[in-house]
C-alpha cells in the first residue's frame, strides 16, 4: 500500500512571506490560489475540490470559499499543528487518488503578524491552567544541552553548530526573491543575537511572517495532460506520537521520535533503503536551529551523533552532498503555520523542474518535505516526499 | 495531655539585606536583612511548606482538622485552609478553618486547635504564614519578613504540653489595614506601646501568673511577640524576664512575619528544647494570648524536616530592591509581548485537584511505571486503566535537561524550565523556581515546592514547581 506515483501536481502558487500589514489572510488566498490556477492553466471552476489548511487565521471551510468566491463546492479546514499545510496536502491526495475527485486544490495561509505579540500565539481549550508556559523557543532548547551532553560538545563548539545551521539557511535564503529575509548573516552576529531561551538566541529562531502557497492535485496519468512537467508524489507520512518524552525517563531529548518514524513510513512507501544517497534535497522544519540539527539523524541523514560534524563540514549547503532548505526554510521565510508545507512544496517543485535560478540544485531526482508541529516529546510530523518522474 | 506532637517552620529562600533599602533610599536602616517569599509565594503555600516541614514522614491521613492563620490570606471570600488541607494530601473528612485578620491569629488557632482535641477531633494541624506588605521606604518595609510555622496538635506522643492559656481582649488602634489597604497602617508608637501593647501584655501573663503561681524564673524560654525590637526586650525585661530567657526574635534574619512570626519563634524554640523545659508563648493584637507549654521526653523523638535552623542557612541575599518592587507588585513593569494568562477553569481545577494540590500521577499496576499527570492508557505499556494513584510531592528528582526562558509572561523573567525525573520514576516537565539559571544543570537534584503559578480571574492557581535541593 502506497501513494507512490498515483497524484501529481500541476500547477502552484506561492505568495512572498514577510510582514504583510497591507494584506488580510483573504488577500493572500487570493493571490496564492490564482497563482497555482495560472501555472496550471485552470479557471476556478475546474477545481472539484479544496482542503485548506490553517492553523490559526480562520475557522471552517468558508475561510477559503468566501475569499474565493467557490460556487457551491467542498471545502474541507485542516489543522494539524505545523503539519497543517503538508496534512492539508495529504487529504487531497488521497481524495483524487481514491477516484472521489479528479482535480483538488490543497491551499495553506497563516496571518500571524495581526496578533502583535512576538512568536506564535494559540489560545489553548480552557483547562487548569498548570501546564508550563515555555515559549516555542524554550521548549525545543531542551534539545541542546541534552544534545551537546550526550555527544560531547562544549558548550562553544555547540552554539557554533547551531548557529552554522542558521547561517547556511540565512545564505540560501539570500537567494531567494520570496523569502521573508533576503540577506545573509555572518556567523558573528548569529552567535552574539541575544538570548531568549538559553543557549538559543533569536538567530536561532525562525521569522513570524504572514504567507500562503497553493497546489494543484491530479491523477498521476491525468498529469501531462495539463503540464508537461509535474511532479509525481512517493510518500505521504503524518505521525503523532503518544506524548511520551514529557513522562518517561526512557527518552533522552536528542531525537523527535515522530520524525523518525515519519520518514520510516515515508521511506517504506518510496521504497528509500539508504536516504542519504537517494535524496537529492530536503526542505525541513527548521523552526530552532536544534530541531533542525536533530532532524538530520531522525532523518537518516546523518548518523547518530554525527550530524553535528556533517554541519560543520557543510554536507547540508546548497552545494554540499545533501543541500537541505535550499530556499531558505523557516529561517529566511518566517513560519506562517498553515503555509509552510505547500511553501516547502512548492521548492520541490521548483527544483525539480529547473526553475530555481540561482539556487538550482544540479539534476535533483527525489525531494523530501518534512513539517514539525508541537514539542521535542510530543508532536505531530509529516513527511512528503516528491520526484521528478514516475518509478 | 493535650499540646505540640509535630512541629516545622518555613522562611523562604531569598533574602533582601536591609542596607539595600538604605542605598534605594540614602537612608539608614535597621542591620541585617528579611525573608522574602517569591512572587510565586503567598501565605497559602509558605502554609503548605511548613507544614510539610512538620509532618515529616508523618501520616496526612491522620489528620482531624486543617486550621490556616493569617492576615494575607490570598481571597476575602472563600477559605485557604482547604487548599492547604488538600496540598498536604489530608482526607476529605477534616475540619478546616481560616483564623485572619488579626495578629494574634496564630496563637487564636493553636488555641482552637488544642480545644477541638479536647472535644474529641483527633489531631489538628495549624499553619501560620504570613507576608504584610509595608509601603515602600516605610518603617515597616524594614521590619517585615515572611514566613510561616506548623504544628500538631494532639493527644498521643505530645513533646510539649498545654498547661494554661490566657486571652485578654483589647480593641485598641495600634496596627491595622482596612479592606482595601495594601499596606500596614499604625498609629504612633509610644501610643501603641503604652496603651495597647505593654499592658495587653503584662495583664495576660499577670492573670496566668496568679493562677498557676508561676514567675518568670520558672520559664525557660519566653517567645514573645513585639512589634520591634526594642519594645521586645523592654517589656521582657520590665515583667522580670533575664534576657537569657528571650528567645531571639529573628528581626536580623527574617523580620516581623505577622501572625506567623510567634509560632515561628515557638517552633526555634521546640528544636533547642530539653524535657522539662517551660516555654512561654506571647502574642499581641488587639488583645494578648499567653500559652504555657512544658517539654516532655518526647522531645527527643521528634525533629522536623528542615526546621528553622536549617531554613535561615539556606538562603540566597542577592537579590536587590527593584526585585523586591517587582516581586511584591510595588511598581508596574512592561508587561511582555505575551497574552496574559486565561484565568483557569473551575471544572478542570476540580477535576484535577488530586494532581493540582496534593501532586498525584499514577502508576501502571501491569509495568509499574510511575506517570504524571495521571493516565488511563499507560506510557509505557499502553494497559488501559490498570492505574493506582501514586503521589510524587515527596519524591526528590534529577534535572534530564533544560532552558531558561527570556519570552515567556513572568513575573521575574527569565523563567527556567527543567524535564526532571523522580527517584523510581516518572518524569515532568516543569517550572522552576528558587534558582539562579546559572546553577541550574542536568543532573542537578530537586524537589518539589507548592507555589502560586498566576492570578487571573481573581483565582489564584496554585500547583507544584521544581527548586533545587535546600
Amino acid at each position: 500500500m502506497s501513494i507512490r506515483d498515483k497524484v501529481a501536481i500541476i500547477g502552484m502558487g506561492c505568495t512572498r512571506f514577510g510582514e504583510h500589514w497591507d494584506k488580510s489572510a483573504d488577500d493572500m488566498l487570493v493571490e496564492a490560489a490564482y497563482e497555482a490556477l495560472e501555472d496550471a492553466g485552470l479557471a476556478p471552476e475546474d477545481i472539484q475540490a479544496y482542503w485548506l489548511g490553517t492553523c490559526a487565521s480562520g475557522w471552517a471551510g468558508i475561510s477559503l470559499s468566501e475569499p474565493l468566491k467557490i460556487q457551491y463546492r467542498p471545502v474541507t479546514r485542516v489543522e494539524n499543528f505545523c503539519a497543517t499545510g503538508t496534512d492539508a496536502f495529504r487529504n487531497a491526495c488521497y481524495a483524487v487518488a481514491s477516484g472521489a475527485y479528479d482535480i483538488a486544490m490543497a491551499i495553506g495561509v497563516e496571518k500571524l503578524k495581526d496578533s502583535g505579540y512576538s512568536g506564535l500565539v494559540i489560545t489553548p481549550p480552557p483547562g487548569d491552567g498548570t501546564d508550563p508556559n515555555y515559549s516555542a523557543p524554550a521548549a525545543f532548547s531542551l534539545l541542546a544541552p541534552a544534545y551537546f551532553k550526550k555527544y560531547g560538545l562544549d558548550p562553544e563548539t555547540g552554539k557554533k553548530v547551531l548557529a552554522r545551521i542558521a547561517y547556511k539557511n540565512h545564505k540560501n535564503g539570500a537567494l531567494n526573491p520570496k523569502a521573508q529575509f533576503r540577506q545573509e548573516v555572518p556567523m558573528e552576529k548569529i552567535l552574539k543575537s541575544p538570548i531568549v531561551a538559553a543557549p538559543l538566541g533569536v538567530m536561532d529562531c525562525s521569522g513570524v511572517s504572514d504567507g500562503s502557497a497553493a497546489a494543484i492535485i491530479v491523477r498521476a496519468e491525468d498529469a501531462k495532460k495539463f503540464k508537461k512537467d509535474p511532479i509525481y508524489v512517493k510518500a505521504l507520512s503524518v505521525v503523532c506520537g503518544p506524548g511520551h518524552g514529557a513522562m518517561h525517563q526512557d527518552y533522552d531529548f536528542t531525537t523527535i521520535r515522530e520524525t523518525y518514524y515519519a520518514g520510516l513510513d515515508a521511506y517504506r512507501q518510496a521504497g528509500i533503503t539508504n536516504p542519504r544517497e537517494e535524496i537529492s534535497m530536503a526542505e525541513v522544519h527548521d523552526c530552532f536551529t536544534p530541531t533542525e540539527l536533530v532532524i538530520y539523524e531522525d532523518l537518516g541523514f546523518s548518523e547518530r551523533g554525527r550530524a553535528w560534524r556533517d554541519v560543520l563540514d557543510g554536507v547540508f549547503d546548497l552545494d554540499g552532498k545533501l543541500p537541505v532548505n535550499p530556499d531558505g526554510g523557516l529561517k529566511s521565510f518566517g513560519h506562517p503555520i498553515g503555509a509552510s508545507g505547500l511553501r516547502m512544496l512548492y521548492e520541490m517543485y521548483l527544483q525539480l523542474r529547473g526553475q530555481a535560478g540561482p539556487r538550482q540544485i544540479d539534476n535533483p531526482k527525489l525531494g523530501l518535505t518534512h513539517n514539525l508541529g508541537g514539542f521535542p516529546w510530543e508532536a505531530v510530523c509529516s513527511v512528503c516526499i516528491v520526484g521528478k518522474e514516475t518509478g | 495531655m493535650v499540646g505540640i506532637t509535630a512541629y516545622g517552620a518555613y522562611i523562604p529562600f531569598n533574602r533582601l539585606e536591609r542596607r539595600r533599602l538604605a542605598e534605594a533610599f540614602g537612608e539608614p536602616a535597621p542591620p541585617g536583612e528579611k525573608a522574602v517569599a517569591n512572587y510565586d509565594e503567598d501565605s497559602v503555600t509558605m502554609a503548605v511548606e511548613a507544614a510539610r516541614d512538620c509532618l515529616n514522614g508523618l501520616s496526612p491521613g491522620d489528620l482531624g482538622g486543617v486550621y490556616f492563620a493569617t492576615t494575607t490570606p490570598p481571597y476575602r471570600e472563600k477559605q485557604s485552609a482547604t487548599t492547604v488541607s488538600a496540598a498536604l494530601d489530608a482526607p476529605e473528612l477534616v475540619r478546616t478553618a481560616d483564623f485572619t485578620s488579626t495578629l494574634r491569629a496564630g496563637s487564636t488557632a493553636l488555641l482552637a486547635a488544642a480545644d477541638a482535641v479536647k472535644s474529641g477531633a483527633g489531631s489538628v494541624l495549624v499553619a501560620a504564614a504570613d507576608c504584610r506588605l509595608g509601603a515602600a521606604k516605610g518603617q515597616f518595609e524594614q521590619l517585615f519578613g515572611d514566613a510561616a510555622a506548623a504544628f500538631v496538635i494532639g493527644k498521643e506522643n505530645v513533646l510539649a504540653e498545654i498547661e494554661d492559656a490566657c486571652t485578654v481582649a483589647g480593641d485598641v488602634i495600634t496596627q491595622w489595614r482596612e479592606a482595601e489597604d495594601r499596606y500596614v497602617r499604625t498609629w504612633e508608637d509610644r501610643f501603641v506601646v503604652s496603651r495597647g501593647y505593654g499592658p495587653l501584655v503584662t495583664k495576660a501573663l499577670t492573670a496566668m501568673a496568679g493562677r498557676r503561681k508561676i514567675s518568670p524564673q520558672d520559664i525557660n524560654k519566653l517567645v514573645l511577640y513585639a512589634p520591634s525590637p526594642r519594645y521586645q526586650a523592654g517589656t521582657a525585661l520590665s515583667l522580670g524576664f533575664q534576657k537569657q530567657q528571650i528567645q531571639d526574635g529573628l528581626f536580623d534574619t527574617v523580620g516581623i512575619a505577622g501572625a506567623a512570626h510567634a509560632p515561628l519563634m515557638l517552633a526555634a524554640a521546640l528544636e533547642q528544647a530539653e524535657p522539662g523545659d517551660r516555654i512561654l508563648l506571647v502574642t499581641f493584637g488587639e488583645g494578648a494570648d499567653a500559652i504555657l507549654f512544658r517539654v516532655t521526653e518526647n522531645i527527643k523523638q521528634f525533629s522536623p524536616r528542615r526546621g528553622v535552623a536549617a531554613y535561615l542557612q539556606s538562603k540566597k541575599n542577592t537579590m536587590n530592591y527593584q526585585t523586591y518592587l517587582r516581586w511584591k507588585k510595588m511598581l508596574d513593569f512592561e508587561p511582555p509581548r505575551r497574552p496574559d494568562p486565561d484565568r483557569p477553569s473551575a471544572p478542570a481545577m476540580w477535576r484535577n485537584a488530586k494532581k493540582n494540590l496534593a501532586f498525584y500521577g499514577s502508576r501502571c499496576t501491569k509495568c509499574g511505571t510511575p506517570q504524571i499527570p495521571a493516565q488511563r492508557v499507560c506510557v509505557h505499556c499502553q494497559a488501559r486503566d490498570e492505574m493506582e494513584p501514586y503521589r510524587f510531592a515527596d519524591i526528590t528528582a534529577r534535572i534530564a535537561t533544560y532552558t531558561v526562558d527570556y519570552l515567556t509572561f513572568s513575573q521575574d523573567p527569565p523563567t527556567v524550565f527543567a524535564v526532571i525525573d523522580f527517584d523510581g520514576g516518572g518524569r515532568l516537565l516543569c517550572e522552576m523556581t528558587d534558582c539562579d539559571p546559572a546553577a541550574v544543570d542536568i543532573g542537578v537534584e530537586v524537589e518539589m515546592s507548592f507555589r502560586r503559578l498566576y492570578q487571573a480571574g481573581g483565582i489564584h492557581n496554585y500547583y507544584w514547581k521544581a527548586r533545587p535541593k535546600r
